[in-house]
């Protein structure tokens, strides 16, 4: 009897041991988890229809634009606030750059095809959505007006903007060359993907190297190479793996037929061509990648924590928190203009109900990303997957012909049922309190 | 006579309509070990956040070496080398123990960027000297116990080169041998001519670690007094009673 605990106990060790070398964080591989489990079943419960190249192209451009969102969002929770006005911040940065690209600067004297346009409009976009966001930042912050209270407002106030710049009307077609951020219109098609794809293997595999130098350097312990090698592998076959599947996705013959028409060229026989990683996807890493590193290797990211961990600590260690306040808020104005960059080029319009309810969505992709409500934790990587698995489950239910009412009264107890697990897991591990 | 450390002189602050602190002067002399006592709500540590930056006077005066300074934020009491060990610890739970010892001043790199493992290469430097026992040093402080949150406070403060190091009670939390560790930092530090300032309920301890006690009551100073002068009875007397038995015995 003690001889069979004490294996089993001995054997757990072990199994812990190999987690603990791989240093792989436990939440990261849960949402993962999460993550594999829902496309498996959705993709047999659609007959093999939701893995396909196609419906993964698809899955991704969706889920830029809340992604994106909610990578700020994680910010704005983490320091104990709440932005309830992404959505209409969006409608009116995308109302501005809508106007901007049709109107106003046309107005202004400039021609339809000048290149400078949709540059332009976007940086004016990214400038209102930022100022917004600092303004909002600054009644809570130096007002100290509750975020709940200053976004509530803000909801209807950007929302009506938008309608008010617009008369209501939908705008567009947008240009061109704005349009190629929405998806489908905008990809890198198959060699640049690849080559893409080789740049960021190549980038992280000299980002593990270093930290692995840098430790070794100040004599920290380190993982067995062994266990570094199967991070590696890991990382670079999800992003080879990622480049395969969207390289496979080919443009449809009749798509490339009526291109090639275009170009005054005839389709030569047995031509194919594959979409690749889409543009929009690229802003999305881009966004990711300078969000990570802010919050996990600037003074910055440190006072956003350190702030959401204890307010008062942080405020006697010299940070100004107000003034930090009017940062994250800034940072996320400046990334619901982004946002609206793809989802407005996406739809190649500006349509007056254009980000309605993504507050929710970007919330609901942040705390199911493991953002705690309480403050001081959270990812942007669980924030991204946390809008990923939100975006299958509504996609998924839609291709199994699931009624509009029961998909959302399925993510809305997906959302409840993730932060219980959340805190289940983190009293289990006595993390948080 | 040397010039104090620190004098603070007239100082006088009032939240709303309660006078928190009213018209105190005190002063630190190098390698001094200065006890503040009083009940709670005596304004022992309001003066001391006056000094520390996270409060601003509303009027009186701070000399720092006999040169008037001005201190209106947590920084500019850090740039006078004046370092603060908090009742509360002032830790952010979230973060490990290099993150904390090193928040608000963090090290970086070339590109300005954090600096990790240089922080962390520190931490492990003075801890091996504070509490050779601390092995945490990756996990977030809330993963830590009392004591050994209270060495990444005290480390905060000893790492910067303090010259003036504020305690507000350093052993309220702390087992007996903890409480003997802290004792023994004291003395070393107060042997390198630093001059402390210790707030604590603990008379008796108070006997022990301090050259002098001020004893604070309402507000207002009661008095200083050496604590070779005084019998642990006369500083209780003067923190119940709001009375020095002393200047009465003089008059």
């Amino acid at each position: 009897m003690s001889d069979t605990t004490q294996a089993s106990s001995s054997g757990g060790r072990q199994r812990r041991s190999i987690w603990k070398s791989l240093e792989i964080d436990p939440r990261l591989l849960g949402m993962i988890g999460a993550f594999i489990a829902i496309a498996v079943i959705f993709n047999i419960m659609t007959g093999g229809r939701f893995l396909t190249p196609r419906n993964i192209f698809n899955l991704t451009i969706q889920t830029v634009s809340v992604a994106i969102m909610a990578t700020g969002m994680v910010f704005i929770i983490v320091t104990r606030h709440i932005d309830l006005s992404v959505g209409a911040l969006l409608a009116t940065c995308s109302a501005v750059m809508a106007m901007m690209q049709t109107r106003w600067l046309l107005d202004l004297g400039f021609d339809l095809g000048h290149p400078l346009l949709p540059w332009l409009a976007i940086g004016a976009g990214i400038i209102v959505g930022t100022i917004i966001g600092a303004f909002q930042g600054w009644l809570a912050g130096y007002q100290g007006i509750p975020a709940f209270i200053v976004t509530l407002g803000g909801l209807l106030v950007w929302r009506n903007v938008a309608w008010y710049l617009t008369d209501g009307q939908t705008i567009g077609p947008l240009n061109e060359t704005y349009s190629a951020f929405g998806g489908i219109q905008g990809t890198l098609g198959s060699f640049w993907s690849w080559v893409v794809g080789l740049i960021a293997v190549a980038a992280a595999l000299v980002g593990l190297w270093s930290a692995r130098r840098n430790k070794v350097a100040h004599d920290f312990p380190v993982k067995p190479l062994w266990a570094e090698g199967v991070v590696a592998a890991i990382i670079a076959g999800g992003i080879l793996g990622f480049v395969w599947i969207l390289t496979s996705y080919e443009i449809p013959q009749r798509v490339l037929e009526r291109d090639f028409e275009a170009a005054g060229r005839v389709l030569p026989e047995g031509y194919t061509a594959s979409y690749g990683l889409p543009f929009s996807v690229l802003v999305l890493i881009a966004v990711a990648i300078v969000m990570t590193i802010i919050a996990t290797r600037t003074r910055l990211g440190r006072y956003i924590f350190a702030t959401g961990g204890n307010p008062d600590a942080a405020e006697l260690s010299g940070i100004n928190t107000k003034l930090l306040t009017v940062k994250v808020f800034a940072i996320l104005g400046a990334l619901c203009a982004i946002s609206a960059v793809v989802a407005s080029a996406r739809l190649a319009n500006h349509t007056n109900d254009i980000g309605t309810l993504d507050e929710l969505r970007v919330i609901a992709a942040a705390v199911i990303g493991g953002t705690a409500l309480s403050g001081g934790i959270g990812t942007i990587y669980g924030a991204i997957l946390g809008a990923l698995i939100m975006q299958s489950l509504q996609s998924g239910m839609a291709m199994m012909g699931v009624d509009a009412p029961f998909q959302n009264i399925v993510v809305g107890g997906v959302l409840v049922l993730a932060v219980w697990i959340d805190i289940q897991y983190r009293k289990w591990t006595g993390e948080g309190k | 006579m040397t010039t104090p450390l620190v004098e603070l002189k007239n100082i006088s602050i009032a939240f709303g309509g309660v006078q928190a602190v009213d018209d105190v002067s005190i002063s630190l002399m190098p390698g001094e070990v200065l006890g503040l006592l009083g009940h709670n709500g005596a304004g022992k540590s309001t003066l001391i956040k006056i000094l520390s930056g996270a409060y601003k006077m509303d009027s009186g005066e701070i000399r720092i070496n006999g040169e008037k300074v001005d201190i209106s934020s947590t920084r500019d009491a850090r740039r006078h080398n004046i370092e603060t060990i908090y009742q509360t610890l002032a830790l952010a739970d979230n973060l490990d123990a290099p993150s904390n010892l090193f928040l608000g001043r963090e090290l970086t790199n070339v590109f300005g960027l954090v600096d990790d493992a240089r922080m962390e290469a520190e931490t492990r430097k003075i801890m091996k000297r504070l509490n050779p026992n601390f092995k945490k040093i990756t996990e977030p402080v809330s993963a830590l116990s009392g004591g050994q949150r209270q060495s990444v406070a005290i480390a905060r403060a000893v790492y910067f080169n303090a010259r003036i190091l504020i305690m507000d009670e350093p052993t309220a939390a702390l087992g007996v041998h903890e409480t003997q560790m802290v004792a023994d930092l004291i003395k070393e530090l107060k042997a390198q001519g630093l001059g402390i300032f210790l707030i604590s309920h603990d008379t008796r301890e108070m006997m022990e670690l301090c050259d002098r006690v001020s004893v604070m009551k309402n507000g207002q100073l009661i008095g200083t007094e050496r604590v070779e002068d005084v019998t642990e009875d006369d500083i209780l007397s003067m923190i119940i009673l709001g009375k020095n038995p002393r200047e009465k015995a003089v008059a």
